[in-house]
């Protein structure tokens, strides 16, 4: 029996390329330990990326890789399983890329259900190419492309996700692994497309675009995690998120003190993973409002690659062969003749 | 009275009408007929790009022509000896082109005002003369087909359209062949339908097989009798490209043994070969429907990736959008197919019409200098090896290969003769290194490509203690590690150009179809026109004029012998259905001088086109003496 291998095993012989600084490094080092917490297996294991710096994930992480072409991840993972279902397959793509470039592909691996995990580091920006805005910029974004402010209105990757049919979408910040680990073996876990969109903080184009919901000290306030089957709190247990059945979004109302005033703890909306209408209604909470992480949307419904074998006449098998399949339909025989 | 077609002449039948009369299906059921009578054969379906364009217009028509006769038949034929138009705009559109003498067979019913206005018909044809060089012969067919299924209490509609069956009868009767063998196929057909389709269609059927036998007018619709064309002996079917390629896909899987995963988007004229292989799933074949042609490409580069053999399919247009993706399995060193049904371009151009439009893409339409093989089908029974020959190359040299076909073969069918699966050898790849712990020796095994073909091993995820990345990014030669260096970007670059060529070393040496190797002409072509190439040299030859044929399969890397052969020829004449791609090739490669013959117009060649070319640069002198 071989030991359980650990985080550092999953790192390759490759110089890391990233700036000093970026998010990416926290996010690789999470998986890494991910997979070794796990104990995931290097030769079943697949990084499929895209193009941009996020898609050079693949480079750094001892398993198979393979780094495509922009945009099209989801597309070549779509292949990888359907050639093999039994590979674990990652996807990691960027804003640019997988919401830009690639938006089409990843509507699709969503909606079709495909098993892989599809992490979308999102900094709001392009990277790679020097500091362009993204589609998942805010209006206003100044970038090399737009001195004066950009008038593209944003996408936002998990609402996006939902309408694309997603079953399964989940949220984490970059640097903090103790909460992104769970999100990410809960994706690995999901047998189906598993969506994580993660804040990723681009030092050098984009520097602490998140700052003002990820910062540890404040982050009480401006997050909440979401756990199924628990109320939405946060704020340390004092705020909590309540339906407003007139407008159908939540509101934070404080939870009621000892000396009364605020709302009773049973009128706050307790978490329903599998309830597609909640989950819409997190994604909408504006800004001001506290920022929803963790697993927010799990439902499950058969993978794409297991339909696909599982529909398929034969299953997978040759069970037929060529020179019988000739033969199909109507066949004569020929005479030798004299000509 | 019955005309007997000689031995050495075919008859050219063409189904003319309204995309929605049922004339493809009624022209397929008369080709399959003509395939149990030993005749020789092709077929050329000729549809509007609409799918029910507007009724009785120019432009809705849809037409399917046979060419039947006691000898080899190589091309659907120049021009029609027999024409049943099923309204005046399919007689308008297709009288130009009849033999002079044809017969037409007339819908009556249809010849009023009305139709004459929407196909811009300012006169009745029947009354000005035009129709004074052909036998006509006028039956209210709609009429005949309303009386014969009144019966069987069909709606107008349903009535209506069975009058292809009606037409299928006339001209089984005028070819003296049998009804069972459609009956039993309209049965099947049919079987879920209500069964008073099935009813009203075989009534149909008999109807208009009685009139023509027993109708006062009989004496006026002429019998043909065709005889068997020489053949090989040996068992035969019917097929179409589509088919024929969908099955050789098939049997490379089955030769390779690995499952065959196709992925397309669908396009005219290239999705029937999805059609045909979501049906071929015992066969080891898997389909899968991408949301666009760059996820399906992409897909199939992620199938190869997997180890399954990943090909991908379209047109022109389509092809384009694949083409990054074609750059990534180059430099991935990864299999691939690449099926190209090409079709009348540029842009969307004419979707429905034959080109050798892509010849260029294929050899050259990708970023930065990325070679890859090139080979094209010549006739529908010929996209089986072509498909095998695409694969195998493919995987024994680990690049993307195109196989180019065409809009014309892809419909186009003619009998076959069944391939005997014992004939051909296994498909293999360089096996996989045995996994290793030391990262170094691993990746290095990983990028030990075979010597002669330079392929690399095929290494997919889960194979055990082989894991290893790869990508886009230019590589190291030896580790697969990411390399930036320039010596290596040139020596990567040099490997990627003589892996392109070293397929020379494994494809045959061409040879000359009809001819001798040497003389005064030899006529190239390449992919479609084949068939109708090799009657044209034929009839020249047999009027004496000494002349070759060549027809390349192999377009990237040619044929070693290819510049010597054609150097042997004081005149070379190139052939194609483009404005002159493969002879800029030609000139490149091979410095040679070549005369061009090129055609654009969205048809195949006329045999009648290319026999004049061939007599305008065949001197009289070189004609082939009587002894020969």
């Amino acid at each position: 029996m071989n030991k359980p291998l650990t985080a550092k095993d999953f790192a390759t012989d490759q110089e890391v390329r990233w700036c000093p600084g970026c998010g990416d490094y926290a996010i690789l080092k999470c998986v890494q330990k991910t997979l070794a917490d796990v104990g995931a297996d290097p030769d079943r294991t697949v990084f499929v990326s895209g193009i941009g710096c996020s898609s050079r994930f693949p480079y750094y992480v001892n398993a198979y890789g393979f780094h495509t072409i922009h945009g099209r991840a989801p597309s070549f993972a779509t292949g990888l399983k359907l050639a093999n279902p039994e590979l674990d397959v990652w996807v990691v793509t960027g804003d640019g890329d997988g919401l830009s470039i690639g938006g089409n592909h990843l509507l699709h691996v969503l909606r079709r259900n495909v098993d892989v995990q599809i992490m979308l580091f999102n900094n709001e920006i392009y990277g790679l190419t020097k500091g362009q805005f993204s589609p998942t910029s805010r209006v206003g974004t100044r970038s090399p492309s737009t001195p004066t402010g950009s008038i593209d209105a944003p996408v936002f990757p998990c609402a996006f996700a939902l309408g694309a049919g997603a079953r399964f979408i989940a949220r984490g910040v970059d640097t903090d692994v103790k909460k992104l680990s769970p999100v990410l073996q809960a994706a690995r876990e999901f047998k189906g497309a598993a969506f994580v969109e993660i804040f990723q903080n681009c030092i050098v184009y984009n520097k602490d675009v998140f700052e003002g919901f990820t910062e540890k000290k404040h982050a009480a306030e401006t997050q909440i995690h979401v756990e199924h089957g628990k109320p939405l709190l946060f704020a340390n247990g004092t705020k909590g998120l309540r339906l407003n059945p007139q407008t159908l979004t939540l509101d934070v109302v404080e939870i009621e003190g000892e000396n009364g005033g605020g709302a009773a703890l049973s009128d706050i909306v307790v978490h329903d993973e599998t309830n597609q209408a909640l989950a819409q209604m997190l994604f909408a909470m504006p800004k001001g409002y506290p920022v929803p992480l963790g697993v927010i949307y799990r439902d499950p419904t058969p993978s794409y690659d297991g339909a696909f074998w599982d529909h398929h006449p034969s299953k997978g098998k040759r069970t037929a062969n060529v020179a019988d399949a000739l033969r199909r339909g109507s066949v004569w025989h020929k005479y030798a003749r004299d000509h | 009275m019955a005309k007997i077609a000689p031995s050495n002449q075919s008859i050219v039948v063409r189904f003319a009408g309204d995309s929605g009369d049922g004339v493809q299906l009624l022209g397929s059921q008369f080709a399959e007929s003509t395939a149990l009578t030993g005749a020789d054969f092709a077929t050329f379906p000729d549809y509007p790009a609409e799918i029910r364009a507007p009724v009785g217009t120019t432009f809705g028509v849809s037409a399917f022509q046979i060419n039947l006769g006691a000898r080899r038949v190589s091309t659907a034929g120049d021009q029609p000896d027999v024409l049943i138009a099923f309204n005046p705009a399919a007689l308008k559109v297709n009288l130009p082109s009849l033999n002079k003498g044809a017969l037409i067979l007339l819908n009556t019913d249809t010849f009023n005002a009305r139709n004459f206005a929407k196909a811009h018909i300012d006169e009745d044809p029947r009354a000005t003369g035009e129709l004074a060089d052909f036998q006509v012969v006028e039956i209210a067919m709609s009429t005949q087909t309303f009386e014969a299924v009144k019966h069987v209490g069909l709606s107008k509609s349903d009535a209506e359209q069975s009058k292809n069956f009606w037409a299928l009868g006339a001209v089984l009767w005028m070819f003296g062949r049998k009804r069972k063998p459609i009956e039993d196929w309209a049965r099947k057909k049919f079987a879920k339908k209500p069964p008073e389709i099935l009813a009203g269609n075989l009534a149909a059927l008999n109807a208009g097989h009685a009139y023509a036998e027993t109708a006062e007018l009989s004496a006026e619709i002429p019998q043909f009798v065709v005889g068997e064309a020489p053949m090989d002996e040996g068992d035969y079917r019917s097929i179409t490209g589509a088919e024929a390629l969908s099955l050789g896909l098939a049997a490379a899987g089955e030769l390779a043994d690995r499952q065959v995963i196709f992925c397309s988007y669908p396009i005219t004229p290239a999705s029937p070969i999805l059609h045909h292989l979501s049906r071929m799933g015992e066969l080891g074949v898997a389909t899968f429907q991408a949301e666009d042609e760059i996820a399906a490409c992409c897909a199939a580069i992620g199938a190869s990736y997997g180890g399954a053999i990943g090909v991908t399919s379209s047109s022109g247009p389509g092809i384009a959008l694949k083409t990054e993706a074609v750059g990534l399995a180059i430099a991935a060193e990864l299999p691939l197919v690449i099926v190209n049904s090409q079709r009348g371009g540029p842009s969307t151009g004419l979707p429905t019409k034959t080109e050798q439009s892509d010849l260029y893409q294929a050899i050259y339409g990708r970023n930065a200098d990325a070679p890859t093989p090139v080979i094209a089908a010549s006739g529908p029974g010929d996209c089986f090896d072509a498909a095998i020959e695409a694969t195998r190359i493919a995987i024994r040299h680990m690049t993307p290969v195109y196989l180019l076909t065409d809009g014309y073969i892809a419909n186009a069918s003619g009998p076959w003769a069944l391939p005997n699966m014992e004939h051909y050898e296994p498909i293999a790849a360089a096996a996989p290194p045995a996994p290793s712990d030391d990262s170094n020796a691993k990746k290095r095994a990983i990028w030990n490509r075979d010597e002669t073909s330079l392929g690399r091993p095929w290494v997919s995820p889960g194979m055990e203690g082989l894991a290893h990345r790869i990508g886009g990014l230019e590589k190291d030669i030896a580790t697969g590690d990411i390399s930036y260096d320039a010596e290596n970007h040139q020596a990567m670059s040099e490997l990627r150009a003589k892996k392109v060529e070293a397929v020379a070393d494994f494809i045959p040496e061409q040879s000359v179809e009809q001819g001798a190797a040497h003389g005064p002409l030899a006529v190239v072509g390449w992919g479609s026109t084949h068939g109708a190439i090799w009657r044209a040299v034929n009839e020249a030859r047999e009027q004496g004029y000494d002349v070759a044929q060549i027809h390349l399969r192999y377009l990237n890397p040619l044929p070693k012998n290819l510049g010597r052969l054609l150097g042997d020829y004081d005149k070379v004449l190139m052939l194609e259905m483009n404005m002159g791609q493969c002879a800029t090739l030609l000139r490149d490669k091979l410095g040679v001088d070549l005369i061009q013959l090129n055609k654009v117009s969205g048809q195949p060649f006329k045999i009648s086109e290319i026999l004049d070319a061939i007599m305008a640069n065949c001197p009289a002198k070189a004609k082939v003496t009587a002894a020969e």
